[in-house]
């Protein structure tokens, strides 16, 4: 039994696709994360899994039942929003249990269930004051209180720490990744920050122009992306792509970056089909993580370049080198001095390197 | 040498801004009395002259204080003399002009609110065409409805009467409190309805516990308007209704011009502060609520 499935679904506003044919599974228990690019359709998607927008093609399931025509309040989900929507006009205690009053609960059961999250959450203090009187944080919480008051069996979360200042967003994130070990409940979060996405999901979802561009663990994306979009997105600064022929000779298989000689060896590439490789256009993708200045590995592939630009930002720097005309990155730490102007000594993690069809942009 | 030739420059410069300003501010204030008087001048003049006999109307000039405070033209305005025919007085008008503008001003108001939150948080296709419809309303010369207005009065058998003007006045207060509302609402995160919905609270609910309890400056915004357009109309009293249902504009107005023996000033200008008091007490009462922000909690802040 799939906690929540999603099949073929589409939708459109208007002319515009919004969402194509999404299909989507969440076992029991997963943190799985949207991302994407502002218009990727990941919010409607999230929008349409609590059913506050409608469907035009294809089916949402949660615990096997088709819930597609159901209203938002059966569907057993909760939902923290981006502005909180905290109702102003209630206080604190008013607004966590808004949802089960509506709901018929017995008044013991409201206190009991009240009582259990505002402590959980740490707002019990905060009970008789309006939204207004909250801090940015102590609204995240009780708009986060809502939705646990309700024991749903999955929580949505729209950008939920967007609004934050950058170290509460930090904390918050945290606050949330705990949250989820101690409840277990199963999580459908939106979010367009990629450090929030990679350090909260168990499972990530990457959308671009209403399509799951990857549903993988976090491992998965970062090192295997399965195009070039997921490489480009993830990770920042992003991988390198560079563009050039693979060429077969005797046996051995050497990418040869377009308009030079320079080759790189490609060994023990795990490729997904291994016929019609000879003479295929790729783009090879390296992090500039995985560029390093010292020889680390046996495999790492030796190289000179010629460092043009540096940028330090404190903890590392990045420095950007000539490679046949193309711009390469690579991140070091900053303690490393490297001359400008100068061909430098690099080393490439091979074992880390991706293959993308150049036409399909697909791996390879 | 030369850094002393700047500094006296400076100082000179320095003491012409001085005096630019005082002489900037002296001139504002001067246009700003200039006006005050030019707006509470006529109001002077009708207090004034409430307050005095016709004699003194009759020899002191326009401007001169009374010789005490002379109630009694207010009394007449009010009450009336006590004798028989042709003697209008302005109680029983007034009357029937809370009864008209109360009603009137609550349903507008409510219908209003009821459209702005249904035209912003509960889209539906062509939405947009209905208020752009309804925002006509706002722009029709109110001469050009008197006529079939009439007729629809007579059909539905409320023509001369109080509740006919709570009609028409609810009727053509719509398209203006739709608009405030509408306006307001569309300010409120729709987050907000969304999470109620969540929460399980149906159209009304979400109306009046999520929206209507952060509504107050608006309803006090269309309050203020409509109890002020209501109460002063002119056009829709004097059409539809006449003699005993006539609201106090319209027996202003006749007891003002179709007295038939002396003009008497004193008694014009009691009844014309009288039928202006009651806007002037709701601004005064409603006024301070203006500008309170009441969602300012609702979104980040």
């Amino acid at each position: 039994m799939k906690t929540l499935k999603i099949e073929e679904l589409s939708k459109n506003f208007g002319s515009t696709e919004v969402l194509k044919k999404i299909n989507l599974e969440i076992d029991e228990g997963n943190f799985l994360v949207l991302l994407g690019p502002s218009g990727c359709g990941k919010s409607t998607l999230l929008n349409i899994i609590a059913g506050l927008e409608t469907i035009n093609e294809g089916d949402v399931f949660i615990d096997d039942y088709n819930v597609s025509k159901v209203e938002p309040k059966d569907r057993n989900i909760a939902m923290v929003f981006q502005s909180y929507a905290l109702y102003p006009s209630m206080n604190v205690k008013e607004n966590m249990i808004f949802g089960l009053k509506q709901a018929k609960t017995s008044k013991e059961k409201i206190q009991e269930q009240l009582e259990k999250v505002s402590k959980f959450l740490q707002v019990d203090q905060l009970l008789e004051r309006k939204p207004s009187q909250l801090s940015g944080g102590q609204r995240q919480r009780v708009a986060i209180g809502r939705a646990l008051v309700r024991e749903p069996r999955i929580f949505l979360f729209d950008e939920p720490l967007s609004n934050l200042d950058a170290k509460l967003r930090v904390e918050m994130r945290r606050e949330i990744k705990k949250l989820h070990q101690q409840l277990k409940t199963t999580v459908v979060y939106v979010t367009h920050d990629q450090t929030e996405a990679m350090s909260l999901g168990t499972n990530i979802a990457i959308m671009n122009h209403g399509v799951i561009q990857q549903n993988d663990t976090p491992e998965k994306i970062y090192n295997k992306p399965s195009n070039t979009f997921v490489a480009d997105f993830i990770g920042s600064p992003s991988m390198n792509l560079i563009k050039g022929i693979l060429k077969e000779n005797s046996g051995d298989l050497l990418f040869t970056v377009s308009g030079s000689n320079l080759e790189i060896p490609i060994k023990d590439y795990d490729f997904k089909d291994k016929s019609n490789l000879n003479n295929k256009e790729v783009f090879f993708g390296i992090r500039p993580e995985h560029i390093f200045f010292k020889k680390f590995n046996e495999s790492d592939f030796e190289i000179n370049l010629r460092a043009d630009l540096s940028e330090y930002i404190g903890h590392e720097q990045i420095m950007t080198f000539d490679y046949a005309n193309q711009e390469l990155l690579a991140k070091f730490p900053s303690t490393i001095k490297i001359d400008l102007g100068k061909e430098t000594k690099l080393y490439f993690d091979l074992t880390q390197a991706s293959l993308f069809d150049a036409q399909t942009e697909e791996r390879i | 040498m030369q850094d002393s030739l700047k500094s006296s420059s400076y100082q000179q410069l320095e003491q012409k801004s001085k005096y630019t300003n005082i002489f900037l501010r002296w001139f504002l204030y001067f246009i700003l009395i200039l006006f005050a008087s030019y707006f509470i001048f006529p109001l002077y003049v009708m207090v004034v002259t409430s307050l005095k006999t016709m004699e003194e109307i009759r020899q002191g000039t326009l401007l001169s204080w009374p010789s005490g405070l002379n109630l009694e033209s207010w009394a007449v305005a009010w009450g009336g003399r006590g004798y028989g025919a042709g003697d209008t007085f302005l109680r029983p008008y007034f009357w029937n002009s809370i009864k008209m503008v109360v009603p009137a001003v609550f349903f507008s108001t409510f219908i209003g609110a009821m459209t702005g939150y249904v035209l912003t948080k509960w889209r539906f296709k062509g939405d947009q065409w209905v208020f752009l419809f309804l925002l006509f309303g706002c722009f029709i010369p109110f001469q050009a409805i008197l006529l079939p207005m009439a007729r629809t009065l007579g059909v539905l058998g409320i023509s001369n009467s109080v509740v006919g003007l709570v009609l028409v006045h609810t009727v053509y207060g719509i398209p203006f409190t739709t608009l405030f509302f509408r306006n307001y609402y569309i300010s409120v995160p729709t987050e907000l309805v969304k999470a109620a919905r969540i929460d399980g609270a149906g159209f009304f609910k979400i109306f009046f516990k999520i929206l209507l309890p952060i509504s107050a400056p608006i309803i006090v915004v269309t309050v203020i308007w409509q109890f002020t357009q209501i109460w002063n109309d002119f056009l829709f009293g004097s059409t539809f209704s006449f003699g005993e249902a006539a609201p106090i504009q319209v027996a202003l107005n006749n007891m003002v011009l179709s007295s038939t023996s002396v003009k008497e000033y004193n008694v014009d200008m009691a009844s014309a502060i009288i039928a202006g008091i009651p806007t002037l007490i709701v601004y005064v009462l409603a006024g301070k609520y203006f500008i309170r922000g009441l969602t300012s909690g609702a979104v980040k802040g």
